[in-house]
């Protein structure tokens, strides 16, 4: 496969340059601006795909120095085997949301705003594709803040006012958890003189049990758990899931708090050794903790909800506790089901919140009420439902099945063995949630609806549903590829990057 | 002994207290600017304590002059002129989202905003 030294750096400034471009080309005609994103996501996934298959093929590590400076000084790009298959499944994400996004924008943005929906859109995702690649801890914060702030804007470019004082919150509490971040790379810089990731793990084994190293840790661990959204630090993302325009919720769901919780892991792993979360501060089991509670409360609460999207919001919450909870039970077999749940999660809850977007566009409605014989209506987007849901319960032969069957391999194996209810008993609260919505989308009998006709979405919502679908699928039954990369991954990782 | 502990870094102190300030508006008013002011106070206490780090005592400023001994450390000024460009954005995404939310809602406390919010939710579930 064609690969250039470049591409590093070429996956930030292709969607920068495309997403400057897109109000000015826009300015000729307003489709055009699809056609922008589009371009810039297809560039960016086959960019990340030739990366991988790179990184695969040769076993190297790729290193990018920006300017030709070299770190300590200048800013690093560092893609190994981990950020590799992040980036792909990011950007995998961005591009079938991209597609999916033309039909649903048009009729929840107003057309003179989407050369500026699209533009906020790129810029979104370049945020999150420089925080996979970047190597240097002030950079991340930067490209944190590029996301937050795209994020905040798209929020609240949905139809609902309410989209507002949700875009609001979530503001409110991303800046607290970004300066969070902010104070704990002070405290790092002042203990060791870098912001070099590498440059920063190697000096920072003299500090192991220093207190500033504590606070630093502590600090940026709270800021990444608001923008992980685990359990108690969850308040931002109901709101913002549900009333964000729904290609908006779909990317969002999918990418942005997977971003933060593979940035967690790197964190955990390169940055600071996996010795000091294990020996010098229980942080490992801290978080687990946190992460279990978040498992269990986010199932819980999504039970009660009566709008399908926020729903799915609650159950994110639930879903990226297995991702924290992969990274912090210290096996390599649970790394690998957390790395691996990155790609199962992306693509369930994107495939979900595309079917949500799906009826909001037909029907006008998220209420989980108004799905009464949605299988006769819309047969096809409560089949990829089902699908999807049984994946998110973990049933054989689905991507979440593999996902938790290395979850509960890792945590026996590491002695951690009360993670196995928790996870068993998070599967059994999803069948409630699920199935309750199933049961209303196919055995609800209201005769009065017996000579509904189904109704068609537009084929640039239904191929993406349909493609994500039979990935989750694909994933569950050939899961080799994506197990082994995601083991070579944790192995890697765990095994202490170091110079 | 306590005194060289409070004086001798009054700078974090300065950074903390100004902190908890912010916090402490963004946590207890309802006023949708107040919160703003508060996540502006929190924001600057940051970036005192990045340039209280940068100082090197004797140090001058990072300009090459031969009667100097010592700089002061300049990169931690050029990365919080980075971050102030990302704290004006965040406040102007802030502002403008308050003027969007006071067209929409005819008011910025969140407590009445909160109940019309819920009512908004009863009515459309009542349809």
């Amino acid at each position: 496969m064609f690969y250039n030294h470049h591409f590093a750096v070429l996956i930030i400034v292709i969607p920068m340059f495309l997403a400057l471009l897109t109000p000015i080309i826009s300015l000729l005609k307003m489709e055009f601006a699809w056609y922008m994103a589009m371009l810039s996501a297809t560039a960016s996934f086959l960019i990340s795909m030739s990366i991988l298959y790179h990184i695969l093929s040769t076993g190297d590590v790729i290193l990018y120095h920006l300017g030709g400076w070299l770190p300590p000084i200048g800013i690093e790009y560092r893609i190994d085997c981990l950020n590799g298959f992040v980036l792909v499944v990011i950007t995998f994400i961005a591009l079938i949301s991209t597609i999916y996004a033309k039909q649903s924008v048009a009729i929840e943005i107003k057309a003179e705003k989407t050369p500026a929906f699209y533009t906020v859109f790129m810029l979104f995702l370049l945020g999150l594709y420089g925080m996979i690649v970047t190597n240097d801890v002030f950079n991340l914060y930067v490209f944190l803040e590029i996301t937050s702030l795209t994020g905040y804007a798209l929020v609240a470019m949905g139809s609902d006012k309410r989209s507002l004082m949700a875009s609001f919150n979530y503001l409110i509490l991303g800046t607290i958890g970004a300066t969070f971040i902010l104070i704990g790379v002070g405290y790092l810089y002042m203990i060791t003189g870098t912001l070099n990731m590498i440059d920063m793990s190697r000096l920072l084994v003299k500090y192991y049990d220093s207190n500033v190293m504590f606070t630093a840790f502590a600090f940026i661990i709270t800021g990444l758990m608001l923008k992980v959204a685990l359990y108690p630090l969850h308040f931002w993302l109901p709101s913002a899931y549900t009333y964000a325009p729904s290609a908006v919720s779909a990317v969002m769901a999918a990418t942005s708090t997977k971003v933060a919780a593979y940035v967690m892991i790197r964190l955990f792993f390169t940055v600071f050794h996996i010795k000091i979360i294990s020996q010098y501060i229980p942080v490992a089991e801290i978080v687990m903790i946190i992460a279990s509670i978040s498992v269990l409360m986010g199932s819980i609460l999504a039970i009660s909800q009566t709008d399908i999207k926020r729903m799915l919001a609650y159950s994110s919450i639930g879903q990226i506790g297995y991702i924290v909870l992969g990274a912090t039970v210290l096996h390599s077999a649970a790394l690998t089901g957390g790395i691996l749940h990155i790609l199962n999660h992306a693509l369930m809850k994107c495939g979900l919140f595309f079917v949500a977007g799906s009826i909001f566009y037909k029907l006008g409605t998220t209420r989980i009420n108004d799905l009464r014989n949605l299988s006769r209506i819309m047969p096809l987007q409560a089949g990829a439902f089902t699908l999807l849901a049984l994946s998110m319960i973990g049933i054989p032969l689905t991507g979440g099945f593999v996902t938790k069957w290395y979850l509960i391999e890792g945590s026996i194996l590491s002695g951690d063995w009360y993670l196995v209810p928790v996870i068993l008993l998070s599967s059994l609260l999803t069948v409630i949630y699920f199935g309750r919505v199933i049961n209303l989308m196919y055995f609800s009998d209201n005769s009065s609806h017996n000579n509904i006709k189904p109704i068609k979405a537009p084929l640039g919502m239904v191929v993406p549903t349909i493609i994500i679908t039979f990935l989750s699928i694909l994933f569950g039954i050939f899961a080799t590829v994506p197990v082994e990369i995601a083991s070579k991954a944790a192995i890697e990782i765990m095994g202490g990057s170091h110079w | 002994m306590m005194i060289e502990f409070i004086a001798g870094k009054y700078n974090y102190w300065m950074a903390s207290v100004l902190m908890m300030i912010g916090f402490y508006a963004i946590i207890s008013k309802h006023n949708l600017i107040k919160k703003i002011i508060g996540i502006n106070i929190f924001q600057t206490s940051v970036f005192l304590f990045y340039i209280s780090i940068a100082k090197i005592s004797g140090g001058t400023a990072p300009i090459i002059w031969e009667e100097a001994t010592k700089y002061d450390n300049p990169l931690p000024h050029v990365l919080i002129l980075t971050a102030i460009v990302v704290s004006v954005s965040t406040t102007a995404v802030a502002l403008a989202l308050v003027i969007k939310i006071y067209k929409s809602f005819g008011s910025i406390e969140e407590d009445e905003i909160r109940s019309m919010s819920v009512e908004e939710t009863a009515n459309r579930a009542a349809k």
